[in-house]
C-alpha cells in the first residue's frame, strides 16, 4: 500500500466540512471562530499537500501556508479583542443577543 | 511502497483529525471545543512532518498550537463560566448546518475521487532545508518572497497596535 495524494485530501476534506458545520450551527463567537480555524487549517493542509504531491522540486504551497499561518494568527488575535470588547459592553458574546451597533 | 510504520502513523493521524474535528464542532463545552481544536492542529503538524516539511510542521506547533491556542483559552475563561454549557442546537438550525456541510462533503468527495486523478504516489524530493527557505524569503527575483515577507511584518505591527487599541480599557 502507497500513500497517496487522496488519502492526505480525505481527512482534510473532512475537517473542512465539520468547519462548516460549526460555524452555521454555533452561536458564541468563541465557538465561531474555532470553527473558522478548523477550517483555515483544512485550506492550509491542501496546499500543502498539492505542492508535496503534484509539484515537488517547488516551494509555493509551502510559502503560501507559511504565510497563511501568520494571517491567521493576527486575526485571530484582533477578533479575540474585538470579542472580549463586546463582552465588555454588553455582557454576553452571543451572536442572536448583539444586535446594536451602539451600546 | 510505503513502510508499515508510516502507515500506521499515517492511520492514527487520519483518525485523529476526522474525530476530533468532529468533536470539536459538537462537544457543548466551549472550553473542551478548544483542546478537541488543539489535538487537530497537533495532528495537522504530523501531516506537515511527514510529508517532509519540517520546518512547516514546527512552524504549525509554535504558531497556532503554542499562540493561537493560549489565546482561545484566555479568551473562554474571560468570557464564560468553565462548567457551562452552551444550550442545545434547535433542530432547525442543526439540519440547516448538516446539509450544507454534507452537500459540501458529497459533491467535493465525488469530484476528488471520480473526475480527479489524485492516486498518484509522492514523488521522490529532497526536503526543502533551512538555508533554501532563508534564501527565498529574502531575496527579490523570481521565487523570491521578500514583498509578502515584509507585508506581513508590517501586518503583525498595525495588528499589534489594533489588539490594544480595540481591547484597551476606556
Amino acid at each position: 500500500m502507497e500513500l497517496k495524494a487522496i488519502y492526505f485530501l480525505i481527512p482534510s476534506l473532512i475537517m473542512f466540512c465539520c468547519g462548516l458545520f460549526g460555524f452555521i450551527t454555533r452561536r458564541n463567537m468563541i465557538a465561531m471562530l474555532i470553527s473558522l480555524e478548523l477550517m483555515l487549517n483544512a485550506v492550509d493542509m491542501n496546499f500543502v499537500i498539492f505542492n508535496r504531491f503534484l509539484f515537488p522540486g517547488q516551494l509555493e504551497g509551502m510559502f503560501f501556508t507559511l504565510f497563511a499561518i501568520a494571517i491567521a494568527a493576527a486575526e485571530t488575535a484582533l477578533a479575540i479583542a474585538i470579542i472580549i470588547n463586546v463582552f465588555r459592553a454588553s455582557h454576553n458574546i452571543d451572536v442572536r443577543t448583539l444586535n446594536e451597533m451602539k451600546f | 511502497m510505503d513502510s508499515v510504520g508510516s502507515i500506521i502513523l499515517y492511520t492514527i493521524v487520519s483518525l485523529t483529525i476526522v474525530i476530533f474535528s468532529v468533536l470539536a464542532v459538537t462537544t457543548r463545552k466551549i472550553l473542551r471545543a478548544a483542546t478537541y481544536l488543539l489535538f487537530t492542529l497537533f495532528a495537522t503538524a504530523v501531516v506537515y512532518f511527514m510529508l517532509d516539511y519540517q520546518f512547516l510542521g514546527a512552524v504549525q506547533i509554535a504558531v497556532y498550537a503554542g499562540g493561537i491556542l493560549v489565546l482561545f483559552v484566555f479568551a473562554i475563561l474571560l468570557t464564560s463560566h468553565p462548567g457551562h454549557s452552551s444550550e442545545p442546537l434547535t433542530s432547525k438550525r442543526r439540519a440547516l448546518g448538516l446539509i450544507a456541510s454534507v452537500l459540501m462533503l458529497g459533491v467535493t468527495g465525488y469530484s476528488l475521487l471520480a473526475r480527479c486523478n489524485f492516486f498518484n504516489a509522492a514523488p521522490e524530493a529532497a526536503n526543502p532545508d533551512m538555508q533554501q527557505i532563508g534564501t527565498a524569503i529574502l531575496s527579490t527575483g523570481d521565487n523570491g518572497y521578500l514583498l509578502p515577507f515584509e507585508a506581513i511584518s508590517v501586518l503583525l505591527l498595525a495588528c499589534i497596535i489594533g489588539g490594544i487599541v480595540v481591547a484597551r480599557k476606556r
